[in-house]
Formats: structure tokens, C-alpha cells, sequence
């Protein structure tokens, strides 16, 4: 990363993607930092995807300990006495990223996501958090939204096999190629915050119901004091009668909120692997796309349920 | 109900024995997310070995790793994360004889991530010859797609004919060539690169040793016209580097020329020996008009007609002439050209390339017509897309694995969303009815059969159209043509003098009328062929002298309008041919011009563009959704033909 060019073994291992996205796109991409809190098997899948793109640096947040169930969906942790180990997830992760690209400097954050203050922030391009509560996710984006820079803000999460990506870009100007010409294209993200408070009613017909399902479903850990992913099938009955409510306070029909999506969020938070493949595909997909500045952004929710196969867009904001 | 259900899922991944083929960008996804989706009985085929462009996005491979075999070194990278699961690699071909119809009967299923179309139609008709079903997938850029093909409840991966879409291993392009697409592609994507566009864009053109040390080869200034230099000197610079020193180096390496035609060096010097060098300043001469669309090597050298083959000598002028109009009349744009085929100065540099390259190797010379249709279009992968797209096959071959087969989707994934759909599921189609692979509906050969040869039959039907590779002919009950290791001498006397027979005249002669059945031991594949004997064939638009019906969509009507056909029934909607298009694996994928296309059109038909994927699915719905509008013409179009190179 000597100044403006690229180095000749950067052009070397990122030839086919040069002649994707172009060099211009690998010069940001090299020069970017991200920042990835909460690592299981949707954000590992991410981190690969980025680390090989050859992102400048990506900082790492988990200080959980290395359990079982933190492997099952993880291919970065070989599998050895790392069970109940000293390192942290985010530890071990970092050594095999390291090993994925010498070039990306791939390094750990200790700490609790909610104790990084907003001059943490400033340090990043694109920063991308996973498993966290309802309260973490507002707090990070504002404390991202109030820096000078543009800081792109992403949640990810995957529960069975349906996932959800969350996309801030804030105020963001792209080219935009359109049969011959180039256009200047603009577009405003609401934060997390201001799209979730958007009364339901007055979204557009048709919007995926996993928007509102996952909707009840941060709720309920919310007030449950539950850690995120913490549910099981006992809680259905309560997370139900939840949904209800909610639907009637949004004079929204409960039958937009299937009791059997409910049912498969709560029961089995398990990330479902290929559905965590697709999520971090996606995702990585759309981070070099910020980055770059090149294609048009998701805006600014993304769903899938690997039971209907749809990947789908929902644009959640005023406008 | 979800955790029975998720019982019954797991136990069936478990119980599961499954074929992965290909284990480059796809594969590595696909083998890391089939392990961690709890799959325990794995077999792996790839008869390649690791290089290093494969590393940014073949996650299981290390630098160190460079010249190993892929299917190995992904078995054991897996094994690092889940060491108690069994993954069998072969590194080996899979069209081996080994991987026969029973080898393919041990598998519940069979998932392809593959990067050429010639071993996606082996692997299709193995899967059917043993009835297992099989889960298809490619990408091209940030498209993919993902389909299941289920004997006799969805259509095969034949059923609809493909544009041949072709990919080539970046060593093929760079150190083996074997067919002149490969001297195109090297000429147009990493010579013309190299010299005219982006100094960053390319480090392939010099040949690799094996010793991964030398790779980036000290070379980078003999690109570049220095200072003062004289011009013509720079071109030979650059010739001879291009054309004798890396093919010389290329020798070095002689494990790589154990099975093949060694190539031969070419210099100037040998080439242009008593020609004057270029006198300096003579550009303005070759601006015989003014205008810089009209800056033609070929013109300045009096060659008129783009069908001739021209011979070393001309290629070589022709190269030194595009080169010094580039250098001299549109130095502003080096450094950023692209190649266009509409550049005709581009084409006149790309074609005497390939050709003194061709000649290298032994490759027949073709002419810039030629050499322009060839130059399609190239499309290089990226490791997300490949992620994604391995993870649907996964999710699809569990369908396939709990017998689920009616919920089964082929899915698309999109550049840019199509009703809100980034990831597009659509129902897989029902088996066409006139398939020659998966249905037993005849074909129909109309041929001279007192002029043609039993060879070219064989090589112009059955193995470049039929894409056989073990073919076996018969007529009646009577063997004409037989290809096998285990052939008595005679027998393969008398299948050579066979050969040579005109089809009318063989022992067991083929005329107007006879039924002829085409027969692969291996891949169990039966054709019968109807013959039609038929005196005259347009040169130009039936190179072949014979033309095919039945496997090829006859030709599509000009306005398309018979794109929502039955797709059963239908051989002739452009629409369907074209999710074809948007398959290979990850390497250099060439989109060919369909050589049976020009011949049963009449009319060249050439992909555009990457079609979008989006156009595709609209057209593949348009039949169950009335109201989707149409939209075809993107996907093929027809070229002006013939002439436009002049
Ligand atoms: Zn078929």
C-alpha cells in the first residue's frame, strides 16, 4: 500500500477482481478499514469474503470464549483444544484471517461493543456488528452518524435459516452507469432507529414479513433482558402474545407475522450455514460496493429465508 | 414441528453421500459450507492444480500451496475445521473412464461446480445414465445461478441448447494453448491489455515458471517505449520478448511439454529478414484518410479482404503496423484502451497477435473475420458471488436429499434486484420432450452422403456437436466406428479405413433415409440419427456440409416473438439457450460464437453483452406470468454479417 498505486503483488493475487471492479475500486478497497463485532458463522463468512477482497485492515470484537457451539458454523477455528481454550473468538478468528491475506492487517479490539465511544469509530470506512442487542444496535449507528466522515454502518443477523442485512450509508452520492452515460446518484438512509420506528401501516404493501418478524423478535429479547439469540420454542406463547400487541398498536394484521416464522426464529437460533454463505455473501458484496463507490447500493434492508429461496430488498425509510 | 423437522434434515445430510465436481472458486465455497452443514461423506473431483491468481478468491488454498492439486489441498484444509468427516479427492479428470456409470451410483447426489461446458454435459449425462440427481451451478461477475436436474421430473442440463459458453485455465492461456480462442484471449486480454490499457491491469503475460519466485518476471520495462528510444526498435523489442523469449522460457519448464507439441520461438529476425526496417516517421504515410476511425494497419499494407488467412510474414507486418498507429496516431489513449471489437485497429492488433502466437504452437492461422467473431466477450469471477451461489446449491441438494424434489428452485442471483429480488428462486422446468440427451427423439442429419466422409461425421457431429468422447456407430446391427483402449488391430484398421469412406460407400452404407444410432459406452448415451441425403450446402453459412436438426434451436424468428413458446416443445426461443450463458467457474470464460449457430441460422448470432440475468428470468417466467412484459432481445442478438470487418 505504497501511495497511490498499487504494489505489483497486490495486481497479482487481485487480478480477477481487478478486471471486475477495476483498479481504481482495489486502490479503496486497500485502504479501507472495517470494523466486525460479534463473530459467528454469518460474520465469518463476511470477514473471508473481505479479507480476500483486500480490504486495507479489519478490526475484530468478541471477547467470548471458544465454545462448541461458537465452532458449529465457524471455518476459521481449526479444530483442535481450542474448545474452552484461553483465546477469545475474535483471537483465534484473527490468526486464520491473517493466514487468509498477508496483506490485510487483521487485528483484535477487546472490549464491550457498548464501551467504545464515538472517536472509536472515526478510525473505520465500514463498521459491521452481529449478534447484539436491540439497545447496542441504536447506540453503535448514532455514535457512528455523529462523526464528521461517513462512517457505513451494517447489521447482520442470522437465526435458522432466515437472515437479515441492515444498511446505513447515511447520505450517499455514487456514479451510476446508465446505458452510455455516467449519473450522479444520491440517496438518504435513515438510521436503524428512524427505520424501525416507521409505523407499519404505512409501509409499502407486501413488505417481507421477515421484517416485522425479526421486529418482534428484538423486541421480545429486549424486554425479556435476553441475550441476542437467547429464545427457545418455550418462549413462543409469550413471543406471540408479543406480536399481537404489536400488531395492534400498528393496525397490522397478524397474519403478516406468521406464528410458524416466529416459531422458527425463537426455536432454533442455530445460524444455518449455507444461509450464513449467502448472508455473508451478500453482505461483503455490498460493503466493497460502499467502499468503491461503485453499483448501487442495497437499500436499505435485505432479507432471506432459504425456505422460499428469495433474496429480497425492502426500502425502509420516509420518503 | 421445527425440531423434528431439522431431525429428519440433519439425518438425511448425514446419511448422505455426495459428489462435488470441480473444487476451484465454487468448489472451495461449496466444500466449507457442505462440511459445516454437517455433511459427512464427501468425494471430491478437480484435475487441477493451485496457481497463484487462483488465491484471492479459493480461500482454501496457500501461496504455498501453488502447484498442488486443488482436490487435495481443499480435503485437508476442510479437515483442519472438522476433522471428523470424510472427504475422498481424486485429482483426476472427470471424464476418466474410472468415474463411470457405476461410480456415479454410489452418490445420493452430485453437485457441479464446474468451469467448461464440455464436462458439465459429460456429468449431465453420467447423472442420468445413473438416475442420480444433479445440482448445476455457475457465475460469471456478480451473476450466478444455481439449477437441479432431477431424471424425468426436471429438465436436464441439456434440454435447452447452450450458446457453448467456454472457459479456459489461466495456465492454457498463458503457457499451453492448444486452440486459437486460447491465442485470442491472450492477445486481447493480456498482450493488448498490457501494451494499451491500464499498466496495473496484468502480470500474466510472461510466462510462469514453475518456481513461483521468478513468477513476477523483472519484465515490466520492456513494455515501455523509453525515452529517445527508436520506435522500431521497441517493436522488436516486444515482438521478440512476446514471441521468442517467453516461449523459450516456457521450454524451460519441461514437465509441461512431457505430453505435448513443444513450441517453437518466433523472432524477427527470422520472420522479417531482409525487410527494411520501418522507416521512422513513415506513420503519416499510413494515415491514408484522416479521420482516426479509419486508421487501418491493413489498408497501410494493401490487405483488402478480412476472410483471407494471412501467413506469419503478413501477421508480423500487420502487428508492427497496428503497433506503430497506436504509438504514433492515438498515443493519448494508451493506457486506457480497452479492447473494442469495433476498434478496428484493435482487432487488426489482436488478430496478428493470436496468429504469430497460433503459429508458435502449431495452431492453425485464422483470418480477422475469424478472429473478430472469436474475440467475444470475457467475464471474471469474484469470491462473493461464489459464496452465495455455493450455498444455495447446498440448500437445494438438501431439498433433492429429503426427496423433496417439488420444492426444488433453480435460483438466480442478480447484479441489480428484479422486483426487489436480489437472489431470484424460480421453478425448475419439466423435461423438453425432443432432448436428444435425456429423451430418446431422433435427430435428423441432412448430408451429402456421397460426398461426405465417415470422418467428417465423426468429427463435426458426434464429438463436436454430440459432444461424445467414446463414440461408437452403428447401422442396423452392423458396427461402422468404434473408439476403446480394448479394440483388436484389425478392428481398429478397419475403423481407420472407415474413416475415410464416403458415407455412401461404406460396408454398411448410409444414405437418404437410413437410421443410424450413435452410441457413448461411457457416458450411456443412445442417438439415433435419421439421414437425409441433400446434393448442395452453402459454403459460408454451412461450413460443415451438413447440417443438424433437433439438437439446436432451429432458427428463431427475427422479432423474437416466439419467446414464450412451450418450452417443452420448443427448440427455438433465444430465451432459453441463455441461462447457459452465465456459467463457469471462475477463470477466464470466453463466450464463444456458436459455430452451429452460424450454420443453422444462416446468420451469425453472438451473445452481446453479459446478459442480464434479470432479462433472463423475465423470459424464463414469461410463460406462467402473462403479465411479466417480454423482454428477449437482449439476449441474443443477430450481427450484421459477413462484412462488417471491412
Ligand atoms: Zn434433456
Amino acid at each position: 500500500m505504497n501511495g497511490e498505486e498499487l504494489t505489483e503483488q497486490e495486481t497479482a493475487l487481485y487480478d480477477r477482481q481487478i478486471r471486475v471492479w477495476g483498479v481504481d475500486a482495489q486502490r479503496r478497497l486497500s485502504k479501507s478499514h472495517v470494523f466486525v463485532s460479534g463473530l459467528k458463522g454469518t460474520t465469518v463468512e463476511f470477514c473471508k469474503n473481505i479479507v480476500l477482497a483486500g480490504v486495507g485492515s479489519l478490526t475484530l470484537n468478541d471477547d467470548n470464549p471458544v465454545t462448541e457451539n461458537a465452532l458449529a458454523a465457524n471455518f476459521l477455528i481449526p479444530f483442535d483444544d481450542n474448545i474452552g481454550g484461553g483465546g477469545s473468538l475474535a483471537d483465534l478468528c484473527c490468526d486464520s484471517l491473517k493466514d487468509f491475506n498477508p496483506m490485510v492487517h487483521v487485528s483484535v479490539e477487546k472490549g464491550d461493543l457498548s464501551s467504545f465511544d464515538v472517536n472509536f469509530f472515526e478510525k473505520f470506512d465500514v463498521v459491521v456488528i452481529s449478534c447484539c442487542s436491540l439497545a447496542a444496535k441504536k447506540s453503535v449507528n448514532e455514535k457512528c452518524r455523529k462523526l464528521s466522515k461517513r462512517v457505513a454502518f451494517y447489521t447482520v443477523d442470522c437465526r435458522d435459516s432466515c437472515g437479515e442485512i441492515f444498511v446505513d450509508l447515511q447520505n450517499y452520492a455514487y456514479a451510476k452507469k446508465k446505458a452510455d452515460e455516467t449519473v450522479e446518484c444520491q440517496l438518504l438512509f435513515p438510521s436503524f432507529e428512524e427505520a424501525i420506528a416507521i409505523p407499519w401501516r404505512s409501509l409499502p404493501k407486501r413488505v417481507s414479513k421477515l421484517y416485522f418478524a425479526m421486529r418482534v423478535v428484538e423486541r421480545f429479547e429486549e424486554v425479556e433482558r435476553r441475550k441476542p439469540g437467547e429464545t427457545s420454542i418455550e418462549d413462543l406463547p409469550n413471543v406471540l402474545k408479543l406480536r399481537n400487541e404489536l400488531c395492534l398498536a400498528h393496525s397490522l394484521n397478524e397474519s403478516q407475522i406468521p406464528d410458524s416464522l416466529l416459531e422458527r426464529l425463537v426455536a432454533s437460533t442455530k445460524e444455518f450455514p449455507p444461509v450464513s454463505a449467502v448472508l455473508g455473501g451478500i453482505l461483503g458484496q455490498e460493503v466493497i460496493k460502499a467502499i468503491s463507490g461503485k453499483g448501487d447500493p442495497l437499500k436499505n434492508f435485505f432479507f432471506f429465508d432459504s425456505v422460499d429461496g428469495k433474496g429480497l430488498i425492502e426500502d425502509i425509510s420516509t420518503s | 414441528m421445527a425440531s423434528t423437522q431439522q431431525q429428519q434434515q440433519l439425518s438425511a445430510i448425514k446419511g448422505a453421500k455426495v459428489l462435488m465436481v470441480g473444487a476451484g472458486g465454487i468448489g472451495c465455497e461449496l466444500l466449507k459450507t457442505l462440511a459445516l452443514s454437517g455433511f459427512q461423506d464427501i468425494h471430491i473431483i478437480d484435475m487441477d492444480t493451485i496457481e497463484v491468481s487462483n488465491l484471492n478468491r479459493q480461500f482454501l488454498f496457500r501461496q504455498s500451496h501453488v502447484g498442488q492439486s486443488k482436490a487435495k489441498v481443499a480435503r485437508d484444509a476442510v479437515l483442519r475445521f472438522r476433522p471428523q468427516i470424510s472427504i475422498t479427492p481424486y485429482h483426476a479428470n472427470v471424464k476418466d473412464s474410472s468415474f463411470n456409470v457405476d461410480f456415479f451410483k454410489q452418490f445420493n447426489v452430485v453437485l457441479n461446480g464446474l468451469d467448461n461446458l464440455d464436462a458439465r454435459r459429460h456429468v449431465n449425462r453420467l447423472c442420468l445414465a445413473a438416475d442420480v440427481p444433479l445440482v448445476e451451478s455457475g457465475t460469471t461477475g456478480f451473476l450466478g445461478q444455481v439449477t437441479v436436474h432431477i431424471k424425468g421430473k426436471t429438465e436436464c442440463y441439456e434440454c435447452q441448447p447452450k450458446p457453448a459458453p467456454k472457459t479456459y485455465p489461466v495456465c492454457t492461456i498463458t503457457s499451453t494453448p492448444s486452440k486459437f480462442v486460447h491465442c485470442i484471449v491472450w492477445a486481447k486480454d493480456l498482450l493488448f491489455a498490457k501494451l494499451f490499457g491500464d499498466k496495473n491491469q496484468d502480470n500474466d503475460l510472461n510466462v510462469r515458471s514453475n518456481d513461483t519466485a521468478t513468477s513476477s518476471d523483472h519484465s515490466e520495462d520492456i513494455f515501455e517505449l523509453r525515452k529517445d528510444e527508436d520506435f522500431q526498435q521497441y517493436a522488436n523489442r516486444i515482438y521478440d520478448h512476446v514471441f521468442g523469449h517467453n516461449i523459450q522460457t516456457a521450454l524451460s519448464n519441461e514437465e509441461t511439454w512431457k505430453n505435448r507439441n513443444k513450441p517453437r520461438p518466433i523472432y524477427v529476425k527470422d520472420v522479417l529478414p531482409d525487410e527494411p526496417v520501418q522507416q521512422n516517421g513513415s506513420a503519416d504515410q499510413m494515415l491514408v484518410k484522416d479521420s482516426l476511425s479509419s486508421l487501418s494497419a491493413m489498408s497501410y499494407l494493401g490487405l483488402k479482404n478480412p476472410q483471407d488467412i494471412w501467413s506469419l510474414k503478413e501477421n508480423s507486418r500487420v502487428f508492427f503496423a497496428a503497433l506503430k498507429l497506436f504509438f504514433t496516431k492515438r498515443q493519448k489513449e494508451i493506457g486506457n484502451l480497452t479492447f473494442d471489437k469495433d476498434d478496428h485497429l484493435a482487432v487488426e492488433f489482436v488478430t496478428a497477435a493470436a496468429n504469430i502466437r497460433a503459429a508458435s504452437f502449431n495452431i492453425p492461422l485464422h483470418s480477422l473475420f475469424e478472429a473478430k467473431g472469436i474475440a467475444g466477450n470475457i467475464v471474471h469471477a469474484v469470491a462473493t458471488t461464489n459464496a452465495i451461489i455455493a450455498g444455495l446449491i447446498v440448500i437445494e441438494a438438501i431439498k433433492v436429499l429429503q426427496n423433496e424434489a417439488k420444492n426444488c428452485r433453480m435460483t438466480y442471483c442478480l447484479q441489480h434486484p428484479s422486483r426487489k429480488m436480489l437472489l431470484m428462486p424460480v421453478e425448475p422446468f419439466e423435461p423438453n420432450k425432443s432432448c436428444y440427451v435425456c429423451s430418446e427423439t431422433p435427430l435428423l442429419l441432412e448430408v451429402n452422403t456421397h460426398r461426405a466422409k465417415l470422418r467428417d461425421l465423426v468429427e463435426k457431429i458426434v464429438i463436436s456437436k454430440l459432444g461424445m468422447s467414446l463414440p461408437l456407430i452403428t447401422h442396423g446391427s452392423s458396427l461402422l466406428y468404434e473408439v476403446g483402449d480394448d479394440l483388436e488391430e484389425d478392428m481398429v484398421a478397419n475403423y481407420a479405413a472407415n474413416l475415410e469412406k464416403v458415407l455412401s460407400e461404406l460396408p454398411y452404407a448410409i444414405t437418404g433415409g437410413t437410421n443410424i444410432s450413435v452410441e457413448d459406452l461411457q457416458q450411456e448415451l443412445v442417438c439415433n440419427i435419421n439421414i437425409k441425403h441433400r446434393e448442395e450446402f452453402d459454403e459460408e453459412k454451412e461450413p460443415d456440409g451438413m447440417v443438424l436438426h433437433g439438437w439446436t434451436p432451429a432458427p428463431a424468428s427475427e422479432n423474437n416473438k416466439d419467446a414464450t413458446d412451450n418450452n417443452g416443445a420448443s427448440t427455438s426461443s433465444t430465451s432459453k439457450s441463455a441461462p447457459a450463458v452465465m456459467e463457469d467457474d471462475d477463470e477466464l470464460s470466453i463466450m464463444e460464437v456458436g459455430v452451429e449457430t452460424v450454420s443453422a441460422v444462416g446468420k451469425k448470432r453472438k451473445l452481446s453483452d453479459v446478459p442480464h440475468p434479470e432479462t433472463l428470468v423475465e423470459d424464463k417466467r414469461a410463460k406462467k406470468i402473462p403479465e411479466q412484459p417480454e423482454n428477449n432481445g437482449d439476449v441474443v442478438v443477430m450481427l450484421d454479417d459477413g462484412n462488417d470487418a471491412a
